[in-house]
């Protein structure tokens, strides 16, 4: 057997088997087994990885019948690229839940407890069958499956919120799976396939495709939580317990904008959807500006960053109007926007693991109530501050990359609106990171903060490497460049010019 | 908030409407005689060997479709299951309730049922059946059996039944790394095991698929539902 | 009028009340019932638009990505259930929001 050519699936069967075997093995064993099935996914991700940059995209014929038949997996660059980032935010993730539940306070005892690990290994596998996929109808399943697994994530934390909130957040999934299938449903009609590369190649003018596509585009904005799609979002990841939380805001939302990616950028001939790039582009403007003012006016450290999600998402969308100038323009703002997901997902998900520490120690984290966190609990707050310059794209940190990038791109496009929406996003951002670092370093108040729960290493250390690669990620640039350069649409266009 | 909610008010019956629209018009945009690829599956089917088109796709061409609906299945009980309060509070109900007639048609009734789901899974290859109208009478044979108070329902979340959820998924996931192994591509079954192979992948299916059916009416139905009963 | 441009309509119908009773209706089982329309809805166009193969059997295609939608459905609606008994023995609410309160 060909180990090197099957790495596309081994990527994601192994974590599908990791997740029976966890379930079987039940829960006492199930943590040993998620730090196994981590290792043993991650490296032929970084394989995988490797292997598009030496030879290009590879495709994958499940079941050796191709299109239109069969299902076709894809690993280019892009691919490649999220594939490696759920890898190690996946792994910080994992590593962290081994210590949370371990300490766990806040988590419910009794049978849901021990399935975190089986639902969290579903969630890594239908992630990586999402980011791979070249199908449309395989999309579909691919998204119920991320969808079901964070429903039944969330609902692990304790408590009557958590339920509310994971009911809004399954109607909201529903709601998206079920439009996402409509379209596929007139998008087949119309062209009689369902591969994607085939789909680009025979899609003319047609009512029933154009509206099968928007239908599509519109259920994945919904899952994106573009604004005003959010409503679900803030409460389903702020109500989550932590490990869940990181996740959700790091991975899950990039998935489904992954899929848009893809069907903008290879499935659709230009002009197509005439004029949803600009509106897309106009609602991840106003996302930037709604959701960091709602970050500012939080009292939760939790709400906090979950409203910090649903503007950092805005900048991902930033793309699709500045997509449509192509060439340098194009390139510039997919690679601005690729370490943009890249830099937000590990300084987001560091936040939400740094918090879940914050809850453990402090019994709460309403941001008024914590002011002398950085002595009491200094890496912490130092997790916090990393991941904060991230978020508010101070150089030299991965934010700052991204913003940089993004905004070049607008300036060279000729459209400047889009830079100053950038800039705007990046001050917003400062103040609602400076409001909670500056209650952290503030002296500690008259009466002692109470300090419970177990301490255990990998708890803060794992948020705190997070950050920090979220803060260094401007290292990795040049790797992500090459990424970048090995997908189909970038080289296209003419590669990119740093 | 009260002013937003009248504001939000006509949202729903605007967003239902506007889909209604552009739905419409792209059903009638749409050619009224379309082949889609039911030439490609015929032929295909024809050279596999197999005669329900339907299955063709279902487990060969789009087998790892499938393979993922299996764990969208099994992911749905372990979250159910994650939910479930105490069962034995069900046990004892259920047992309560059982009478002498209920307990003689499930004595006729089951050893029935089971006939039925191996010919369904037996015929799906041909005809309409397979694993999942198996799987739904054994499933409901399952929850006849707990209703009736010969079986447990404890037994939803021990290691034999955890087992019995987790073997379908396994074994179809197993048999299509063999066929990697075998020197082909993931689920490209072998010249001639084709057909061996898909009934042994649809009969742990549906023991698998039985059980997540069952375990999901089971769990769902224990806890303190007396309540709303009473 | 053809059962091939019926059938798709009716879809689209049940679908557009679904989306209408999923986000308007308050009670949680409406809302499951509603996600179900959404669920039958759409079955109801991929069989509706698979019957236009010109007096052969129907296009095999759509008709597996109904059995596949089915089951996602079933699980999807199990789980609802499932959380809505737990959220209502939690709360004693059937409804997302109390009804005076309005959070956030």
């Amino acid at each position: 057997m060909n180990l090197v050519a099957h790495l596309p699936v081994i990527v994601i069967m192994m974590p599908l088997i990791g997740a029976s075997i966890a379930f079987v093995a039940g829960p006492r064993r199930a943590p040993l087994v998620t730090v196994a099935t981590a290792v043993l996914t991650i490296a032929p991700v970084a394989w995988l990885g490797a292997r598009v940059l030496a030879e290009g995209p590879t495709r994958y014929e499940i079941g050796g019948w191709g299109g239109p038949l069969g299902i076709v997996l894809v690993a280019d660059g892009l691919s490649a690229a999220f594939l490696g980032l759920v890898a190690i935010v996946g792994l910080g993730v994992t590593l962290y839940a081994t210590g949370y539940y371990r300490v766990a306070t806040g988590s419910r005892p009794g049978p849901g407890h021990g399935l975190y690990w089986t639902l969290w290994l579903f969630m890594w596998s239908s992630l990586n069958a999402l980011l791979l996929t070249g199908d449309v109808f395989n999309v579909y399943v691919c998204l119920e499956l991320v969808g079901l697994s964070a429903v039944a994530l969330v609902t692990l934390a304790e408590g009557a919120e958590p339920l509310r909130a994971a009911m809004r957040y399954l109607f909201a999934s529903i709601l998206g799976a079920m439009t996402y299938l409509l379209g596929v449903a007139l998008l087949y009609a119309a062209t009689g396939v369902l591969d994607m590369r085939m789909l680009a190649d025979s899609l003319g003018p047609s009512v029933a495709a154009e509206t099968g596509l928007a239908l599509m585009v519109a259920a994945l904005l919904l899952k994106t939580a573009l604004v005003p799609m959010h409503f679900w979002l803030p409460t389903a990841h702020a109500a989550a317990p932590s490990p869940v939380s990181a996740a959700l805001s790091a991975l899950v939302v990039k998935g489904s904008f992954f899929v848009t990616l893809r069907l903008f950028l290879d499935v659709m001939p230009a002009g197509y959807l005439g004029g949803a790039d600009v509106l897309i582009g106009v609602l991840g403007a106003v996302a930037i500006v709604w959701g960091s003012i709602q970050a500012l006016l939080q009292e939760r450290i939790k709400l906090l960053v979950a409203y910090s999600t649903v503007a950092q998402v805005g900048y991902l969308f930033l793309l699709f109007p500045l997509a449509r100038h192509g060439g340098e323009v194009l390139s510039a703002a997919l690679l601005g926007v690729l370490v943009h997901a890249l830099a937000h997902a590990f300084a987001k998900s560091s936040m939400f693991l740094a918090a879940g520490v914050t809850l453990k120690r402090f019994g709460h984290d309403r941001i008024a109530d914590l002011p002398g966190t950085a002595r009491r609990a200094p890496v912490i707050a130092a997790t916090f501050a990393l991941a904060g310059v991230t978020m508010m794209g101070l150089p030299p940190s991965g934010g700052f990359g991204a913003k940089w990038l993004i905004a070049s791109a607008a300036l060279a496009s000729g459209e400047w609106w889009w830079a100053a929406v950038v800039l705007v996003g990046g001050l917003l951002a400062s103040a609602y990171m400076f409001r909670l670092l500056a209650v952290f370093m503030a002296a500690p108040g008259g009466r002692p903060l109470p300090v419970g729960g177990v301490r255990t290493l990998r708890t803060e250390w794992v948020p705190l490497a997070l950050a920090a690669a979220s803060f260094l990620l401007v290292l990795a640039v040049p790797l992500v460049t090459r990424l970048a350069e090995a997908s189909a649409v970038v080289a296209q266009a003419g590669g990119v010019v740093p | 908030m009260r002013d937003r909610e009248r504001l939000l008010a006509p949202v729903p019956v605007l967003v239902a409407l506007a889909t209604l629209a552009v739905v419409t018009r792209a059903v009638l945009s749409l050619p009224r005689s379309a082949e889609g690829l039911y030439g490609p599956v015929a032929e295909a089917a024809a050279r596999a060997g197999i005669s329900n088109r339907v299955t063709a796709v279902l487990l060969d061409f789009r087998g790892y479709d499938t393979l993922l609906e299996i764990a969208v299945l099994m992911l749905a009980t372990v979250a159910v299951l994650s939910l479930r309060e105490d069962p034995r509070q069900l046990y004892r109900r259920l047992s309560e309730r059982a009478t002498p007639v209920l307990a003689a048609l499930t004595r006729i009734l089951v050893p029935l049922a089971f006939v039925v789901s191996v010919h369904l899974v037996w015929i799906g290859s041909s005809q309409p059946g397979g694993a999942f109208q198996a799987a739904a009478v054994l499933g409901a044979t399952g929850i006849l059996l707990s209703l009736s108070g010969y079986a447990r329902p404890q037994w939803v979340g021990r290691t034999a039944m955890r087992s019995i959820l987790a073997v379908g998924l396994l074994t179809f996931i197993g048999i299509a790394v063999l066929a990697m192994v075998a020197g082909g591509a993931l689920l490209e079954y072998p010249e001639g095991t084709r057909k061996t192979l898909m009934l042994v992948i649809e009969s742990l299916l549906t023991l698998s698929i039985g059980a997540s059916l069952a375990s999901l009416f089971l769990s769902s139905a224990s806890g303190d539902s007396e309540r709303d009963g009473r | 009028m053809s059962t091939t441009v019926l059938y798709p309509l009716l879809g689209a119908a049940l679908f557009a009340l679904g989306v209408w009773g999923l986000l308007a209706r308050k009670h949680l089982i409406h809302k499951v019932i509603a996600a179900n329309f959404l669920g039958s809805g759409v079955f109801l166009v991929l069989i509706g638009l698979a019957g236009r193969t010109a007096g052969a059997d129907p296009d095999p295609v759509p008709l597996a990505m109904v059995l596949t939608g089915i089951v996602v459905t079933v699980a999807l609606t199990a789980l609802a259930l499932a959380l809505i008994k737990r959220y209502y023995s939690a709360t004693g609410l059937d409804t997302l929001e109390p009804a005076e309160e309005a959070e956030q």
